[in-house]
């Protein structure tokens, strides 16, 4: 399969920190690769590299065969870039904000409207085109921020966390118009540090850390590796802890973990539909519980599966 | 670069003024400095020190007005390189850096932008004057040469801003820096009092600086007297501002962006 981005040997230096240490990425065209890792794995500085916008201090990089360092221009014209804040120009309306990228995109004034139009359409933001952006909220903010990556009609678009710091209405309504772009063909690199965003839209997940791939793979693979997913559940009482563990082991057929100051007992499961026959279980046995969830591996035990040590930058 | 080339960055750098300048209208108080500032510094000079300079404010009225026009343009040429500085360190400018145009184009747009600023300054300040008495004892065109002479200057000046904003660091440092070029250059000079009784070591540079030169070549051009030395003055110092900072400026840039 043809490839739409191939990076090797990526270095980046900042003084004694390593920010890229040698960083192998292949994204097949049409594909969504999702690099997942904490803050400081080196993911923006990746992005930011493959734009153009930083030089490596070693290895190389394409675009479609065109090097990143030796012809940046090329690379431009082929790639739409959403920054990890929204990068619009807060004074300006919807609608200048991208008749603006359009101008410069070198659309006519007749075309660089109609293209503000078609993707306020799209983005759902005609109703706020004359406004300026500041009074956008974060979700519409991310969608005007998307509308202006793809003015250019890029193949390729680098998607830097676009849903830090959404809430998940938001969030979801920019993981649909992310699939839509792909059904449409458009190669995306995108950074994340939600495995369950990562689980959502990437065809394959990379894991950095301090600077290094850690781990690649299909979702359902890395997944795998981690251990999946875990039933928690805290009785009111104490006292019922022993019943609840009881329980709890006969239904996954593990030994949960059980936390006896906190009362919170924790076991792996691979049926997500245990829960509700959890529920039902508990019920007959008159328990009531203060907390029950099922629950993804969060990154940080992505990460002390993938590494052997816990993150630092804690985030989740 | 061949001409296409240029063209095309021509063309950006226009529509990234474009942006400017609908900055400018949608927080019109972008303007106090251009606006505000100029008439008060104007009214403040002219009814405080006038009598006392002049004999009587309507003379000291006549010599200041062109020496506050200089003194006006280049506060309002050291905005390029603040709006630069703030420009550079948003995510929008990110944007801009990858997508398929001029490298210079953000900073050619700027500066056009600030050409907007510069005929703000001029209409209104020359609008007040007027109201406060102050007459053009020549004509039309040499008002129009006139102002055309002070945004020229402005321009050639700003590099020098630019050159500042590309190198520091926030967007207050730039300001405060340029405040401290520019206060003892424009007061150093013959815009408020004649040099004659300088000591001699101020005289001699207030002879000569670039804000003398300009305000003595518009006092010629407006209100009538010798032109050709001190525009000759000026044009070798806008020449020289354009020599020393444009390189500069696009040096920095460059490293910057």
């Amino acid at each position: 399969m043809a490839l739409a981005i191939r990076a090797e040997g990526l270095v980046k230096h900042y003084g004694e920190t390593k920010a890229l240490d040698g960083v192998d990425l292949e994204v097949p065209e049409g594909k969504v690769v999702g690099v997942l890792g904490p803050n400081g794995a080196g993911k923006t500085t990746a992005v930011r590299v493959l734009a153009t916008l930083l030089r490596p201090d070693a290895g190389h990089a394409t675009v479609h065969g065109h090097d990143v360092v030796k012809n940046p221009r090329a690379v431009r014209s082929l790639i739409g870039l959403t920054g990890q804040y929204a990068s619009v120009d807060e004074d300006l309306s919807g609608t200048e904000n991208l008749v603006l990228l359009a101008r410069l995109l070198d659309y006519s004034r007749a075309g660089a409207k109609a293209k503000a139009c078609e993707l306020l359409e799209q983005f759902e933001l005609t109703d706020a085109a004359g406004r300026a952006a500041k009074t956008y909220s974060g979700g519409m903010r991310r969608r005007l921020d998307l509308a202006a990556s793809l003015v250019g009609n890029p193949s390729v678009l680098y998607l830097d966390e676009p849903t830090t710091g959404l809430d998940p209405h938001a969030r979801n309504e920019v993981w649909a118009v992310v699939r839509k772009l792909v059904s449409n063909g458009v190669t995306v690199l995108l950074t994340t540090q939600y495995l369950e965003e990562a689980d959502q839209l990437a065809d394959s997940i990379t894991v950095f850390d301090h600077g290094r791939v850690v781990a690649e793979g299909r979702p359902d693979e890395l997944k795998r590796r981690v251990g999946g997913q875990t039933l928690q559940v805290r009785p009111t009482s104490l006292r019922d802890l022993d019943v609840v563990y009881r329980i709890l082991g006969d239904l996954t057929g593990a030994r949960p973990t059980r936390d006896d100051d906190t009362g919170l007992l924790t076991a792996p499961v691979n049926d997500p539909v245990l829960l509700s026959t959890l529920v039902r279980k508990l019920d007959e046995a008159g328990i009531t519980a203060d907390e029950l969830a099922l629950r993804l591996p969060s990154l940080d035990e992505v990460f002390l599966s993938l590494t052997g040590k816990r993150n630092e930058g804690s985030l989740v | 670069m061949s001409t296409i080339a240029l063209d095309r960055g021509v063309r950006h750098g226009f529509a990234l003024a474009w942006r400017g300048i609908l900055k400018i209208r949608k927080n019109p108080e972008q303007l106090a400095d251009v606006t505000i500032a100029p008439i008060i510094l104007l009214v403040m000079f002219t009814y405080l020190f006038g009598g006392a300079l002049a004999g009587n404010t309507d003379a000291y009225l006549q010599m200041l007005v062109p020496g506050i026009l200089v003194m006006n343009i280049l506060q309002a040429s050291m905005t390029a390189g603040v709006q630069l500085n703030t420009d550079v360190s948003k995510g929008v400018f990110d944007r801009f850096r990858a997508m398929p145009i001029a490298r210079s184009a953000p900073l050619v747009g700027a500066v056009l932008a600030d050409v907007v600023r510069y005929v703000v300054c001029v209409v209104v300040l020359m609008i007040v004057a007027t109201v406060m008495g102050y007459r053009v004892q020549t004509g039309p065109a040499e008002l129009l040469i006139a102002a055309g002479l002070a945004i020229a200057f402005g321009l050639c000046f700003c590099w020098a801003s630019v050159f500042v904003g590309m190198l520091l660091k926030t967007p207050q440092a730039v300001q405060g820096i340029m405040i401290v070029l520019i206060m003892p250059l424009t007061f150093g000079s013959n815009v408020f009092v004649g040099t004659s009784t300088m000591p001699g070591w101020l005289k001699a540079w207030a002879d000569i600086s670039p804000v003398s030169m300009l305000s003595d070549a518009l006092r010629g051009l407006l209100n009538g007297g010798a032109i050709a030395g001190p525009l000759t003055g000026s044009l070798i110092w806008m020449a020289g501002a354009v020599a020393v900072f444009f390189p500069l400026a696009m040096w920095a840039y460059r490293k910057r962006v």
